[in-house]
Formats: C-alpha cells, sequence, structure tokens
C-alpha cells in the first residue's frame, strides 16, 4: 500500500534544491504510519476469521438455542429455554453423556500408559530412532474413519478376527457390536490406535529434555532402571503429561468419526449404545429431528460440559503442578531436610533415647510430596504468581 | 562415611543399629557392580527386548492396513467364513482398486483432487496468516500486544466445532452448501499456529536483524518478507504438515456441508460403506486407497513431522 502512494511527491523533480525537506517529512510520516498500523494489519487475517468463524457462530448458538428452528424451514419464533428442557428430558441426551464418559475413560488412561511406554522405548540409544518414531506414528496419517471401519470389521460379532482370536485361546466371543460395555472397549481401542504413538511422540520429547545429570545422580545413588524411569522420568515429565491428558480430555469429549464408522446405520447402534454427544448433536439437527433449536441446545450443553471438565483439569494442574517437582517446593524440602538434620544431631548429643525416637523418620524417603501443613504453603505460591 | 562401631561410640547403639541397616540397603545394590551400571547407563544401549517390543509396537501399527489388503484380496465368501482369510495379498487385489476407482458413485478422482485443494490451501493460509501474525507478535510493539496474545491463546481453549449450527446456517445463507469454500475457509482458522510461530521467532529472530532491516530503509512488509519469512522457514514447514494431515483426515464438518457428488476421501470412506456394505473386499480394499496417498506423502516428509510434533511439544 505504502508503495503505491511514494510518487506523491513527484513535483519535486524541476526543483530539487527548496523540495528534499518537505520529500523526507513525507517519507517519514508514511514510516511512521507504516511502523504505526503494521502489526494490527498482520494479526488481523486471524482476527477477522475469528470473529467470522470462531466467535459469531458461537454467540449465535445462543440465538438459535432458544428460538424455533428448522433444518428446512429456518427460524420460528422464540421459545425460551423450551429447547433445553426438552434436550434435558431426552433420555437418549442423558445417555449420550454417559456414553461419552465411559469411552474417554476407557481410552484415556491406558492410552498414557501405553505412551509412556512406548515413549520410554524410545527414548534409548537406539538404532534407526528415526525409522521406529515413524513407525508409530504410522495410524497418526490414516484418517479416523478408516480406522473405525477396519477396525469395526475386526470387531466383527462373527467372523470377526477379534472374536477367532479369542474362540482360538478358548475363550467365550465377545458381542463388540451389541453389548454395551464391549462396544465402548472397541471404539476406545479404536481411539487409542491412532492416539497413542502420537502421545508417545509428545512425552518422548519431554523425555528428552530431562537433564543426564538426574540419571547420573541416579546411578550412582544405586536406582536400577525402573526405579530410575519411576524417580526421575515420571516426575520430571509431569507437566507434559498433563498437557497430553488435557489434549486428550477435549477431544474426547468430541469423538465422532470413530462413532459414525463403527457400524453401517452410523447411529450408536441400535438401542443407541454408543452414540456419544456429539453424535447425537449431529442426529437432532441432520439425522430424522432436523431440529436445528434442539441441536443449539445440545452444542451449549456440551460446551457447559467442556468447560466444567476444562475447570477440574485446571485445579487439579495447579495442585499436581505445584505440590512437588518446582523450585519452591524443593527449596522447601531443602530446608526440610536441613531441620531434620539439625534435629538429628541434637538428638545425637542428647543421647541414645532420643536418637532411637528420632529413627524412624531417618529411612523415610524425602522425596514423596510433603505431608499436611505442608499443603496451605503451596497453595500460596500459584496464587502469588497469578 | 564412619563405619558402624564409631557410630556406636558416639551416638549410641541405636544409630549404630540403623547405620548398619542402612548400609546393607545401600551396599547390596551400590557397592560391588556401580561400575558396570554406571558404565551401562551412560551409553544406554538398548537390548533386544526393546527391539522386539518396538516391533511389536510397529507391527500393531501396521497391522490394520495390512488387514485391508488381506481383506481386499479375498472374495466375500472366504471373509464370511474365516476371520483371517489368507495370510498374504494376492494380485486379485487390484481388480478390486480398479472397480473402486472406476465407480462412478464414488467419486474417488474427484474426491482426491478435493482433499489435494482443501488441505493445501487452507495450510498455506494458516502458515501465511500466523506468521505474519506470530511475527507481530513477537518482533513488533503496538498497543494491546499482550492482551491480544493472551485473547488468542485463549481461543485455543474454545472449541469450534461447536459452533456448526450457525456455521451451516451461514453456510447456506452464502450458498456455500456442497462447495469447496464451506470446508477451506472455517479450516483457515489455527490459533494454535499463530501462538506457534510467535514463540518461534520471539528466540528464532533476533531483534537486530529486524533493526538492522528498518535502518537499511525496508518497510515494514518487505521487513517481514526478506527477514522474518526465511527465519519462520523450519517452523512453518511443521505447522504446514501438522494442518495438512488434520485437514487431509478431517470427517465430521465435511460430512456436514460436503456431499457425494463433491467429496473429500473421509467422505469417500461413508460412500464406501453405502455402496458396498455387503461386499467387505471391495470395502476393505477402497479403504486403502483413501489412506494410501497420505501413506505416500507420510513416506517422504514423515521425518519433518516427527520433529514437529516433537518440537510442538517442548515448546507448548
Amino acid at each position: 500500500m505504502t508503495a503505491l502512494k511514494t510518487p506523491a511527491p513527484a513535483p519535486t523533480r524541476g526543483r530539487p534544491d527548496p523540495q528534499p525537506p518537505r520529500r523526507v517529512g513525507f517519507s517519514q510520516r508514511l514510516g511512521r504510519w507504516d511502523v504505526k498500523f503494521s502489526p494490527y494489519l498482520y494479526i488481523s487475517p486471524f482476527f477477522i476469521l475469528f470473529a467470522l468463524v470462531g466467535a459469531f457462530p458461537l454467540v449465535y448458538t445462543a440465538y438459535v438455542s432458544v428460538h424455533e428452528w428448522n433444518l428446512l424451514g429456518g427460524q420460528g419464533e422464540f421459545v425460551g429455554l423450551q429447547n433445553f428442557t426438552d434436550v434435558l428430558g431426552q433420555a437418549v441426551f442423558w445417555k449420550s453423556v454417559a456414553n461419552t464418559f465411559s469411552i474417554f475413560i476407557l481410552s484415556a488412561g491406558p492410552q498414557l500408559a501405553l505412551a509412556i511406554t512406548i515413549a520410554a522405548l524410545l527414548d534409548q540409544n537406539l538404532r534407526a530412532a528415526t525409522f521406529w518414531r515413524m513407525g508409530v506414528l504410522v495410524p497418526y496419517v490414516v484418517a479416523p474413519v478408516a480406522v473405525s471401519m477396519i477396525f469395526g470389521r475386526m470387531f466383527a460379532d462373527q467372523y470377526g478376527l477379534v472374536n477367532a482370536v479369542l474362540g482360538g485361546i478358548g475363550l467365550d466371543a465377545v458381542g463388540w457390536h451389541s453389548d454395551r460395555f464391549a462396544s465402548h472397549v472397541a471404539i476406545a481401542t479404536i481411539v487409542n490406535f491412532r492416539w497413542t504413538g502420537y502421545n508417545a511422540l509428545i512425552l518422548l520429547a519431554a523425555m528428552q529434555a530431562v537433564p543426564r545429570e538426574l540419571y547420573e545422580a541416579a546411578v550412582i545413588d544405586g536406582a536400577g532402571r525402573l526405579r530410575q524411569f519411576f524417580s526421575v522420568t515420571v516426575p520430571q515429565i509431569r507437566a507434559t503429561m498433563v498437557f497430553v491428558v488435557i489434549t486428550a480430555t477435549i477431544g474426547g469429549m468430541q469423538i465422532f468419526d470413530e462413532v459414525r464408522m463403527y457400524d453401517a446405520q452410523g447411529l450408536g447402534g441400535p438401542s443407541r449404545n454408543w452414540m456419544t454427544t456429539v453424535l447425537y448433536l449431529y442426529d437432532v439437527a441432520w439425522g430424522n429431528q432436523k431440529n436445528f433449536g434442539r441441536a443449539a441446545a445440545v452444542a451449549w450443553l456440551l460446551f457447559l460440559l467442556i468447560v466444567c471438565i476444562g475447570l477440574i483439569n485446571f485445579f487439579l494442574t495447579t495442585r499436581i503442578a505445584t505440590s512437588d517437582g518446582e523450585r519452591p517446593a524443593s527449596r522447601r524440602r531443602t530446608k526440610e531436610l536441613i531441620a531434620r538434620a539439625q534435629a538429628a544431631s541434637q538428638a545425637r548429643a542428647a543421647g541414645a533415647d532420643a536418637a532411637h525416637r528420632a529413627e524412624p523418620a531417618e529411612p523415610a524417603d524425602p522425596s514423596p510430596p510433603d505431608p499436611g501443613p505442608d499443603r496451605p504453603g503451596s497453595q500460596t505460591t500459584p496464587g502469588g504468581d497469578r | 562415611m564412619s563405619s558402624v562401631p564409631v557410630t556406636a561410640q558416639t551416638a549410641g547403639k541405636a544409630a549404630a543399629r540403623a547405620a548398619a541397616r542402612r548400609q546393607e540397603r545401600l551396599g547390596r545394590h551400590d557397592r560391588p557392580n556401580r561400575t558396570g551400571r554406571a558404565a551401562r547407563a551412560a551409553s544406554r544401549r538398548p537390548g533386544w527386548v526393546t527391539y522386539a517390543l518396538l516391533a511389536l509396537a510397529l507391527a500393531i501399527s501396521i497391522f490394520p492396513l495390512y488387514y485391508t489388503l488381506v481383506l481386499g484380496s479375498s472374495t466375500q465368501q472366504e471373509i464370511s467364513q474365516r476371520a483371517i482369510p489368507q495370510w498374504l495379498p494376492d494380485l486379485s487385489l487390484f481388480d478390486r482398486f480398479a472397480t473402486v476407482i472406476s465407480a462412478t458413485q464414488i467419486n474417488f478422482w474427484k474426491a482426491l483432487t478435493n482433499s489435494m485443494i482443501i488441505s493445501v490451501t487452507a495450510s498455506l493460509s494458516v502458515v501465511l496468516f500466523s506468521t505474519l501474525a506470530g511475527f507481530a507478535f513477537a518482533k513488533l510493539r503496538f498497543a494491546w500486544r499482550r492482551g491480544l496474545l493472551v485473547f488468542v491463546i485463549a481461543t485455543m481453549a474454545v472449541p469450534t466445532q461447536l459452533g456448526v449450527i450457525p456455521l451451516y446456517i451461514l453456510m447456506t445463507d452464502l450458498d456455500w452448501v456442497g462447495k469447496l469454500q464451506a470446508v477451506i475457509v472455517p479450516a483457515m482458522l489455527c490459533p494454535f499456529g499463530v501462538f506457534w510461530m510467535t514463540q518461534y521467532l520471539s528466540s528464532a529472530l533476533p531483534y537486530e536483524l529486524v533493526e538492522a532491516a528498518r535502518v537499511d530503509g525496508a518497510s515494514m512488509f518487505r521487513t517481514f518478507r526478506s527477514i522474518a519469512l526465511p527465519a519462520a522457514l523450519p517452523a512453518a514447514a511443521m505447522l504446514f504438515l501438522f494442518w495438512f494431515v488434520m485437514q487431509w483426515t478431517m470427517f465430521f464438518w465435511p460430512s456436514i456441508v460436503l456431499n457425494s457428488q463433491n467429496p473429500t476421501l473421509p467422505l469417500v470412506v461413508q460412500s464406501l460403506q453405502g455402496q458396498y456394505f455387503t461386499d467387505h473386499s471391495l470395502v476393505m480394499a477402497g479403504i486403502f486407497l483413501v489412506t494410501f496417498p497420505l501413506l505416500v506423502i507420510f513416506a517422504i516428509v514423515g521425518k519433518q513431522l516427527v520433529a514437529g510434533i516433537m518440537t510442538g511439544a517442548v515448546k507448548g
């Protein structure tokens, strides 16, 4: 834009002598505008897009949710909170919420455990490290719908691979599509298949950032591989673990692709055994009901649910992040150690009886999180930060 | 460390007992083989167990894809009789591929082109917008800079999918339903990208370079193009890949605004199920076809994608 305006002081060409100051002034002013407005210009695409496809729809959802609104008929009359009470009164909605939680919990735990294991395996002096890393990332580039179709076939009630294997080792066939809990396990497996390798790489990155001196110190203290892992690695990557859990939670509340493609109908099974809330939203809006008003109400309820879980996550995280592993905590621990050493030396001076009383405290490892009395102190630290 | 008898004299019998117990406990693990263990841990050479476990993980990762090939080369009868009809795929697979590709209801080539267009356009815009905004947030001074950056980060927590109903109404009003822009435009929004480029540029681009360019008389945009953009290239490439895979595999929103006449590859999976739901071998062959293009891309740039995911984790 500025380039277009620079030819403006063209008249100077004829009389060069008196004009230069003015010309400099003009280009300086242009430069100042450039400096002043460029930053806003550069960030504006993001904000315009956000207003258009992020903020506006979210707010407009509220407007739609209090109206009668149909896919074909469009906007109807104002109905207040009728849509919300309708949705809350439907058993299917509650079933979908329960399904969502069930599938999420079944997937989150094993996923984290597996991802940490794989990350620990990868966090070694491997030959062809990139090959193994790419290998565990392969499922990530397979579209969830495709994964779901393949696993839907493998988990088929009849002639399915999983049931065949179960039969091979002498177990009964499982109704992966007929039993509610079994279907949740199968869908959780689909989710885990896609995300475990991805999360393993994130955790691997965190593991590689752990200072090697800590391991050396642990080795000198006589810690074995397993002890090193639980006493050094896990506490050091705690923040990343929390990050992975939070991402998994937000994703877990919005599971759609996997359940939509798990069977041919894609509506959560004959008795909605594996219908998740997002699938319910889809069904209300574009399925049989074609009721946008109600679907908007579902969207808001789901949003509230996610916010609630986010808040719980947040409190748990600040708890975990400050209770140990942070600098204030370790400084406190150091003080405690010094205090304990002083007490011990005093006791030693006082005699055998006192030493005997102080002794049980000695073998106890100071590394577990500080007990009761120190909690309030650790709570005030993040408060000060905020 | 003092010996047990000395402790007994200076600190008493009980302390000596404790010291003896402690030494015994430590000594059993520590003393005899400290050097061996330390040496082993320092080099950290993994044994065959590690490789075996990793090979197992790898096998599980690629087994489902292999299974599609196996089922794709079997007939419907064989599939309904045995879970693993045969162990190796055979040439009949290619007949099934041909059937799926030539089926008019599937629109395979159109889906491939559409997926390409959507993923490339969305990723390029995200990279451009994110780099621009990241440059501004990281290296330029302006009012409300911190506040706006916090706002961007806050929008990361808002799941945009929850606005699907109004977004769909908007697309209907614009008459975009069934057209590619209905998928592309919402996919151009990526708060994470802005955050990421801000993080990257604030460490990778020295202020001195920006100032030098300004002193040399470069305009703001010239500074961005000649100084910031080259510096941002590694992170921009990672962001591109990340967003590309995300858009390529996306299903929820395209399944709402697009249809089987103008599909993306994940929508083809749905058409396959609708079209051949009784013929599993065709469905499975089709699924492999749908997955194959991204696998090829992954084989070429997988290393960068791995690096991107790992860098993003350390920064984010």
